[in-house]
């Protein structure tokens, strides 16, 4: 019975967030501020992870693929299908999940353990559309940039690290990410990471705008949307995979 | 002119609040006082609209508030400050941002126009050198003046104050009261302060409502808390041995 309560009232939320906003240039500045905030900042993590993923997706694909009856090439095209697909739409994201599903779900209990929430509200202010929209939709906007990028570093870690150990040569690699191209499994990584974006941001505000009590639940709320955000993103990265790739 | 008719609330079997009637008049500092836990914040909290009575009415200007959907009760709310116990300011804005924010969202003025109105404020609860500072850079006392400036940036006809003394010393509490008081008479604004600090009573309380246990108990003036026969208002005004003594000196002095 909890569940269907926690759903019905996060359809709830979604209903007033995406309702129609106080002042547009307002939203825009806000916009453009979680942009920096959830996007640019979270660059950094995302070029690290990326590059150490592919080197070690390389690596391990080069080491199960020591076979004379198996091209070298493969390794290359090996690591570009696993991070194409699922690498860097569903670890990155889950990863954003820890780093951003927190932070706004932190920042938002704060708000509304200090009373910031009733603030605006009693200003007259939807404070669920003035705190969240602007995060969902900068997610969104900002998100398949990111996985772009992962892929790419990703594809570079795999290259450079893969020479550097001899576990594949710069040539085969390229041929190997080249070899059999199909645009369409971008198409689909980046369809996933839209809903995985708006999953990240609409779950981690719903844990940070219930939050009731003090510091302790603000660490709760920040704890529960984490673990909530991940396990919708895997249930939907199951959901999309059938539904686009069968 | 604020009127609370047969407010009932409830938290599950838990009564919060019992049949409230009060009026609160234009161009007075009205206070409602009681012990923690009486109800108090619940009464303020459900006449702004953060909780919703499970019966009564709330009448600004003859306007039911409880009665009116979303978007009717904005334009009350825009004619509402409120000053939160812990000053609620925005930990990402500067004191300046703060002032300017809803005159940001609700008027159609330029920047340097709500900056002017924001120094105006701040200046008139005398803080004129914190414009630049963030709100974990300043003192309580000044938390306060600042979410007061805030409160009246859009000229309010309702001023709404949860606790504005709690954490203070005694002189800033004195400040804040002044501050409060004065700001009411010169916005001829309907203000009402919640409170459990005798001091701020017998300073500004032009009107008071004694809740008790969820119900009032007593209203009156200052002037006649001191005199009261309420059992309930003795036990809550005379509490500590200094007020006791007080009361045997006044009773005495009477005499």
């Amino acid at each position: 019975m909890k569940w269907f309560f926690h759903i019905g009232r996060y359809y709830i939320l979604m209903a007033r967030v995406f309702s129609k906003p106080e002042k547009w240039s307002i939203y825009r500045n806000r916009l453009v501020t979680e942009i920096d905030s959830l996007g640019v900042g979270s660059l950094g993590i995302v070029t690290i992870i990326s590059v150490f993923m592919g080197a070690v997706i390389t690596i391990q694909s080069a080491f199960g693929f020591e076979s004379p009856w198996i091209p070298l090439y493969a390794v290359g095209l090996a690591s570009r299908d696993s991070i194409v697909l699922e690498f860097s739409p569903t670890i990155i994201s889950l990863i954003l999940a820890g780093k951003v599903g927190s932070n706004i779900a932190s920042e938002i209990g704060t708000m509304r353990v200090t009373e910031q929430i009733d603030a605006l509200e009693i200003m007259g202010i939807n404070s669920k559309a003035y705190l969240i929209l602007p995060k969902i939709v900068a997610a969104v906007l900002i998100n398949p940039f990111l996985i772009v990028i992962s892929m790419f570093l990703a594809l570079l870690g795999g290259l450079i690290f893969g020479s550097m150990t001899g576990a594949v040569t710069p040539y085969e690699f390229i041929y190997g990410i080249q070899y059999d191209f199909r645009p369409y499994n971008v198409s689909y990584a980046l369809i996933k990471t839209l809903f995985f974006a708006f999953i990240i941001t609409s779950v981690s505000s719903y844990h940070g705008y219930y939050t009731q009590g003090g510091a302790l639940e603000v660490g709760k709320s920040s704890t529960n949307a984490v673990v909530y955000s991940s396990i919708v993103i895997l249930l939907f990265n199951f959901i999309l995979t059938q539904l686009l790739l069968s | 002119m604020i009127e609370v008719k047969n407010i009932h609330k409830s938290f599950g079997n838990k009564t919060v609040l019992n049949n409230i009637n009060i009026h609160f008049e234009r161009g007075k500092t009205n206070l409602i006082i009681g012990e923690s836990g009486s109800g108090k914040t619940v009464l303020l909290k459900t006449m702004v609209g953060l909780f919703l009575p499970d019966k009564g009415d709330i009448l600004y200007e003859g306007r039911n508030f409880c009665a009116m959907n979303f978007e009717d009760r904005k334009l009350i709310r825009k004619e509402i400050g409120m000053l939160f116990q812990g000053g609620a300011l925005f930990d990402s804005h500067t004191v300046e941002e703060n002032v300017m924010f809803p005159l940001s969202m609700f008027t159609d003025m330029s920047v340097s126009e709500q900056r002017d109105r924001a120094n105006f404020c701040l200046s008139r609860v005398n803080l004129e050198n914190a414009h630049k500072l963030y709100p974990s850079e300043i003192s309580g006392g000044m938390k306060k003046r600042v979410a007061i400036a805030r409160a009246i940036a859009m000229n309010p006809k309702y001023l709404f104050c949860d606790e504005p003394n709690s954490g203070l010393d005694p002189r800033t509490s004195v400040l804040i009261d002044n501050l409060i008081y004065e700001i009411t008479q010169e916005y001829n604004m309907t203000t009402i302060v919640i409170t459990h600090d005798m001091n701020s009573v017998m300073e500004i309380g032009d009107n008071i409502s004694f809740l008790y246990k969820g119900e009032i108990k007593w209203q009156g003036h200052r002037e006649e808390v001191m005199r009261t026969n309420s059992p309930e208002l003795n036990n809550f005004v005379y509490a500590s041995e200094f007020m006791k003594k007080l009361k045997q000196s006044l009773t005495h002095f009477g005499d």
